[in-house]
């Protein structure tokens, strides 16, 4: 500032001419401007993978993360023998984690299980926040890969051959081994399944963009959603498990009311 | 006289019979069908529920006729690769075999098609089902002894070609299931040594899945099994007409009679109207329940197996089978792999399978009864065979259960191993827990009846004797009622006799000895001389 108002004042004595060295002053100023406004940016699209966060946000974060996850995770997240360290894992894993009910864990088993959500969006938010200002990772995604308008038949090829073995063609879940499963993906919002494919969480393998394009994940989420709005053309689905619950229905309710008819017809009269 | 008579009942019938009797008389004189109707029209059936299940099967398949006639003319039984454009927008643009889109498009795009083939695939289910039920019935009654051994193998057979129409609709709609079952077929069978993988071409047309599978699957699944099953079908019932319908113990009922309901008009009208309510069952559940959602599985592709991956129900044994063998099975000898973890199951399937199917001859052998039997044994009063049928019947449950170890451990929360491990066990050691339980169960139950009979029930009426004693009154049953509990058929193990040349055969010891396993534990019928001196020791 002092270096533009210097000129400015011998200028007004000079009759508008200006000093040589104003021009490279000016420059320079320039210069210096948007090369620290380039480094605030770039730094900012650095961690901004993983979303801008004001820093209020992450140390809100951080004070929920000390409370509520460091006994497993450290208090730097950087694991425990009881946790994995969260360095990297990005907003989207931890969003997908808290924001499901599946951390903070209250029972160690084979897997972390589904339950009801512990946290406001807004804390997971900021425990999102804090784990991303860590180390950049999976960043939420972007609102217009869940708009669920993609291409259902490509994504239910693609659903098909990825993710049907454990989930099951119909999004029905399936066993794994040591008493892990995939879980049903019925009614999952389609920002959770989005993040699922991009983190792995549990048992699941990561899908990373190189694998399954963001456009291809987003056919996903819309095939699964298909699945989600329109019911059976057939009629109830029998949980859409395949054929043993199709059989057990045969045996306990088709076959069962035969038999009981069969009674009724040879009854003795009274 | 006769020519008076028959004039006479000529101008009597014009007179009363109308229309109805002028057409009656008009058909009789050119076919005499007359005889027919008096002979089937007069033929009696005792009535009783077990009694129905068998029809229960001949109506499921009447219904698979119909509806199977129906898919016929818009399914399209080749595999030549087509692109999807029906309605179903989850597929569209899809590549996929001619097969697997007109099934689609009797789903979605023909009016009543998809109830067609919902009604097609539950009669199937109920169809195989029904005809376990009743056989089972068979069995525990011992409704298989002469002269009815002979049916007891049609049956069976009729059993086993079910299964294979079962299985070859189940791989026409050329679905991802059903691609995946086809593909553990073509496992098992190239699992067979030496000619295992020329088999596989055989039937493939080249390597799996090729672009034959289908249209070949379709000429035995409309043609050849369903001629082959009706033609069985009609002799399973004229064998049912000639030797009469068996019936349960009872008084008045000899093995020289049968005490029910005469054809025509009773039992007509109630087999008659039994078939719609089986109608109206299969499609009660065809059109609230989905069945096999071919839309969900996808086109076939040889990469994708989706979780849950089951055959149809009846299938379910030998995919079971499959899943408990035990792993590090397949070793290589002469330059070759031999697959025992393939073997194993393929061949204690075709034991077990071919000991049901000869069951009545192997009981026969050891019994040595010759007489024809028409009183159905109550299940408790052949305890030996109750009890095998019991070991059977746990047998295959168990590996039945075990197709479906994925679902049940996802279900109730158990390991997947844990659910194999417990399979494994009760597949071995199950049937003999069964075995003896049953067996003992059975003999206390006829302890039990013998029990009532000599001393009556217990009437819960408690007297006091003048003498201050305390007893319990026991009411005596009535005549009915011990009849069917005195009278049953009582072996005896069979003596070691030798032959003509004096000697003793290692056939005759073998009898012997089945002989006497099946027989040493018995409870013999309560005789007259038994039930008098109770009697006299009531009153």
């Amino acid at each position: 500032m002092t270096t533009i108002s210097t000129p400015k004042q011998s200028g007004g004595r000079r009759t508008g001419r200006r000093s040589p060295l104003a021009s490279v002053a000016l420059i320079a100023i320039g210069l210096l401007f948007t090369g620290g406004a380039y480094a605030a940016f770039s730094t900012s699209t650095a961690s901004a993978e993983t979303n801008a966060a004001s820093q209020q946000t992450v140390d809100e974060g951080q004070k929920l993360f000390a409370a509520n996850c460091a006994t497993c995770h450290g208090l730097a997240a950087a694991g425990t023998e009881a946790g994995p360290s969260l360095i990297g894992v990005g907003a989207a894993s931890v969003d997908f984690q808290v924001g499901t009910g599946r951390m903070p864990m209250q029972l160690n088993g084979p897997q972390a299980e589904k339950k009801a959500v512990q946290f406001t969006e807004e804390q997971t938010a900021s425990l999102a926040a804090y784990v991303a200002s860590l180390a950049p990772g999976p960043a939420l995604p972007d609102p217009s890969l869940l708009d669920g308008e993609g291409d259902a038949a490509n994504g239910a090829e693609l659903f098909r051959i990825n993710c049907a073995m454990c989930h099951n063609v119909a999004g029905a879940g399936g066993a794994l081994t040591q008493g892990k499963y995939a879980p049903a993906l019925t009614g999952v919002s389609e920002t959770h399944i989005y993040e699922a494919m991009v983190t792995g969480p549990q048992n699941m393998p990561v899908f990373n963009d190189m694998n399954i394009s963001p456009e291809s994940k987003r056919d996903i989420i819309t095939y699964l959603k298909y699945l989600d709005n329109n019911p059976s053309p057939g009629g109830f689905a029998l949980g859409a498990l395949g054929p043993v619950s199709e059989g057990l229905f045969l045996w306990i309710f088709g076959l069962g009311s035969i038999v009981a008819l069969t009674v009724w017809i040879t009854a003795k009269s009274n | 006289m006769s020519t008076a008579t028959t004039t006479t009942e000529l101008v009597e019938t014009k007179k009363s019979g109308g229309l109805t009797g002028a057409a009656a008389n008009y058909i009789d004189e050119r076919t005499s069908i007359s005889t027919a109707v008096k002979e089937l029209g007069r033929k009696i059936f005792p009535d009783h529920w077990s009694f129905l299940l068998g029809e229960v099967a001949l109506y499921s398949f009447v219904i698979i006729l119909l509806s199977g006639s129906f898919l016929t003319f818009f399914f399209s039984a080749s595999m030549t690769p087509v692109e999807y454009d029906g309605s179903y927008m989850p597929l569209k643009g899809v590549e996929m075999s001619a097969a697997m889109a007109s099934s689609l498009d009797i789903s979605f795009d023909i009016r009543g098609g998809l109830l067609m083939r919902q009604v097609h695939h539950w009669a199937a289910l109920l169809f195989v089902a029904a005809i376990g039920l009743h056989m089972l019935r068979i069995y525990f009654t011992g409704a298989f002894r002469k002269p009815r051994e002979l049916n007891w193998v049609i049956g069976f057979v009729l059993f086993i070609l079910a299964m294979a129409e079962g299985f070859t609709g189940y791989s026409l709609p050329d679905d991802l299931l059903s691609g995946n079952g086809l593909r553990i077929i073509d496992g098992m069978v190239k699992g067979i040594p030496l000619v295992g993988t020329w088999i596989s071409f055989l039937l493939f047309g080249g390597e799996f899945p090729g672009e034959a599978i289908v249209g070949r699957l379709y000429s035995l699944h409309i043609l050849l099994l369903p001629a082959i099953i009706v033609a069985l079908i009609a002799m399973h019932l004229l064998f049912v007409v000639v030797h009469k319908h068996t019936q349960y113990p009872g008084a008045g009922r000899t093995n020289q009679n049968v005490v029910g309901y005469p054809v025509l008009p009773v039992y007509a009208a109630k087999a008659g109207g039994f078939f719609f309510i089986v109608f109206g069952i299969v499609m009660l559940m065809a059109s609230l329940f989905t069945i096999n959602p071919i839309w969900n599985y996808g086109p076939y592709d040889p990469s994708p197996v989706s979780a849950g991956t089951q055959p149809d129900w009846y299938i379910g044994f030998a995919d079971g089978a499959l899943r408990l063998i035990p792993p590090g099975l397949e070793l290589v000898w002469l330059d070759r792999t031999w697959s025992f973890n393939i073997l194993i199951p393929l061949v204690s399937l075709g034991l077990f399978i071919l000991v049901v199917l000869i069951y009545p001859f192997i009981e026969a052998w050891v019994t040595g009864d010759k007489r024809e039997h028409h009183i159905l044994d109550r299940p408790r009063n052949a305890p030996t065979r109750t009890a095998i049928g019991a070991a059977g019947v746990t047998f295959y449950a168990a590996l039945w259960a075990t197709a479906s170890s994925d679902i049940i451990a996802t279900h109730f929360k158990v390991t997947m191993e844990g659910v194999i491990h417990t399979m494994q066990f009760l597949t071995i050691v199950g049937p003999f827990i069964a075995f003896f339980v049953t067996k003992r169960i059975c003999l206390a139950l006829q302890k039990k009846d013998r029990e009532i009979v000599l001393h009556g029930f217990e009437s819960g009426r408690i007297v006091r004797l003048p003498g201050g004693e305390y007893i319990e009154v026991h009411q005596p049953v009535d005549e009915y009622e011990r009849w069917k509990l005195v009278s049953y058929n009582d072996y005896k193990p069979l003596m070691i006799r030798p032959n003509a040349k004096g000697k003793i055969t290692v056939g005759q010891k073998a009898r012997a000895g089945m002989s006497r396993w099946f027989f040493e534990d018995r409870i013999e019928p309560v005789s007259s001389t038994e039930l008098e001196r109770a009697h006299g020791d009531h009153h």
